[in-house]
């Protein structure tokens, strides 16, 4: 059977990856080169680059980097961050980057997702989703969780996946960096109405919280983070072991 | 030298990189001169078969690898490239491949249970037959040993080439061989060090 994916996520500004990390034997912490060969080599089953640079020559840094880590990682590598066009997924793709992930572009312009899906196919196109609460209503919000667009966010979702979208990142505002586990109501609705791969993301503190992710929605496709990996608290290949000795089918 | 086929459909960037990852000198073509003087053919692909199989016809390039093929050259065909292998596809349609090894292209879609998802997409364990000898591209590689599936169509109807399957709902032809001729419905190059063991393996081959 297929494993249940575990991904790290690397924000990366002006070609670096920004957050601190703390590994041992890295001589540079914040090279996504030094830092992805890291995860790959040590049981990370994708990487997602998440490009937060806001001006021209940090997205040109980005797409350099991007070529170096495609050529040293043989793993599947996501990218998101400023795809606002299918110009941008063709700039990214060239550069190695597997899947494409879509958040505030597809918002801007929702036809967005259609159009990459027709040319580069639905397993490329990843439409990642910050959702949080709002009088007991999912709500989508844009501009990395400031704003409340006001879209319900199930109906988004759907529509997502009925324009082409491959897989589905499901971000809870109000999880993340409460790191007490994900949010298991929030992906269980999202489960409920979609049959392409669900990424669970926000929340995680530690391996407790991946288990029971796993556990209690078996059709969970992977859990993804980023601090509690950067930072140590959570090593990927004993998460992997934990996993696999609770009966959750990983790649060891 | 390992001739990669480019007829203009996906990306070869990863593939090309893995090779020299490995130190295997490798040359992006759809030189018809420059195929036939390689030592082995990579067939990659990603996308619909159709429109591969038009592209490669176009370039005049199914003649060659077909060719080529006959005279004993090694050739891997990787994910769609695997698929182009066989006899026929009946993606949106019925389209001819091909032919080197025998079988069709079927969808995934009605031969395994619905709750599954399609495409078939993530790490995947491979089995090897318990009844055939291991295929030389798998030299390097354990039983369970797990690589990376993104498709929606399989090999079918192709038993005694099968080399290697995966579970999803039912056993899926993972990798097909008839003599010379190999093809991974998994990208080798983006599965970690199991796919650089299989690269690595097929290049050492000797027909």
């Amino acid at each position: 059977m297929i494993t249940k994916r575990i991904i790290p996520c690397l924000d990366v500004k002006d070609g670096r990856v920004v957050k601190g990390v703390n590994f041992q034997g890295l001589s540079d912490v914040s090279s996504p080169v030094e830092l992805g060969k890291y995860y790959s080599d040590n049981g990370a089953d994708e990487l997602v680059f998440y490009d937060i640079t806001a001006s021209a020559e940090g997205r040109a840094l980005f797409t350099d980097i991007l070529k170096e880590v495609a050529s040293k990682i043989f793993i599947p590598l996501t990218v998101g961050g400023g795809i606002n066009t299918v110009a941008d997924f063709d700039r990214v793709l060239k550069c190695g980057a597997d899947k494409v992930s879509v958040n505030s572009g597809a918002i801007r312009n929702p036809g967005l997702i259609e159009e990459a899906a027709k040319i580069y196919g639905d397993q490329c196109v990843v439409l990642s989703v910050d959702v949080k609460r709002v009088d007991g209503v999912f709500r989508v919000f844009a501009k990395g969780g400031r704003e409340n667009t006001g879209m319900e966010a199930l109906e988004w979702i759907r529509r997502g996946v009925e324009s082409g979208a491959g897989e589905i990142v499901v971000n809870s505002i109000d999880t993340d960096g409460v790191k007490q586990g994900f949010d298991l109501e929030m992906l269980e609705a999202v489960l409920n109405i979609v049959n392409v791969p669900v990424i669970a993301s926000g929340g995680a503190g530690g391996i407790g919280d991946f288990v029971e992710l796993f556990h209690k929605l078996p059709t969970v496709d992977a859990g993804l983070a980023a601090s509690i990996f950067h930072f140590g608290e959570v090593a990927i290949p004993d998460l992997k072991r934990e996993l696999h000795k609770e009966n959750i089918i990983v790649r060891l | 030298m390992i001739a990669i086929v480019d007829y203009g459909v996906g990306n070869l960037y990863s593939l090309k990189s893995s090779f020299e990852y490995l130190g295997i000198p490798t040359i992006v073509t759809r030189d018809k001169t420059e195929i036939e003087n390689s030592d082995k053919i990579l067939l990659p692909g990603v996308g619909a078969f159709r429109d591969a199989a038009k592209s490669l016809a176009g370039y005049g390039l199914d003649k060659v690898v077909r060719e080529q093929a006959s005279l004993g050259k090694p050739m891997l065909g990787i994910c769609l490239g695997m698929q182009m292998l066989f006899d026929k596809s009946f993606e949106y349609g019925e389209y001819d491949g091909l032919g080197l090894i025998s079988g069709n292209v079927r969808p995934l879609a009605g031969a395994i249970p619905e709750t599954l998802k399609i495409p078939h997409i993530g790490w995947n364990a491979l089995h090897f037959p318990k009844n055939k000898e291991k295929s030389p591209i798998f030299k390097y590689v354990e039983e369970g040993e797990c690589v990376y599936f993104v498709h929606s169509y399989y090999a079918a109807d192709c038993d005694e080439s099968v080399i290697a399957t995966a579970e999803y709902g039912m056993e899926v032809t993972a990798a097909a061989a008839k003599n010379n001729v190999f093809g991974c419905q998994f990208h080798p190059e983006k599965s970690g060090e199991v796919g650089m063991k299989i690269l690595r393996a097929f290049h050492e081959y000797r027909a």
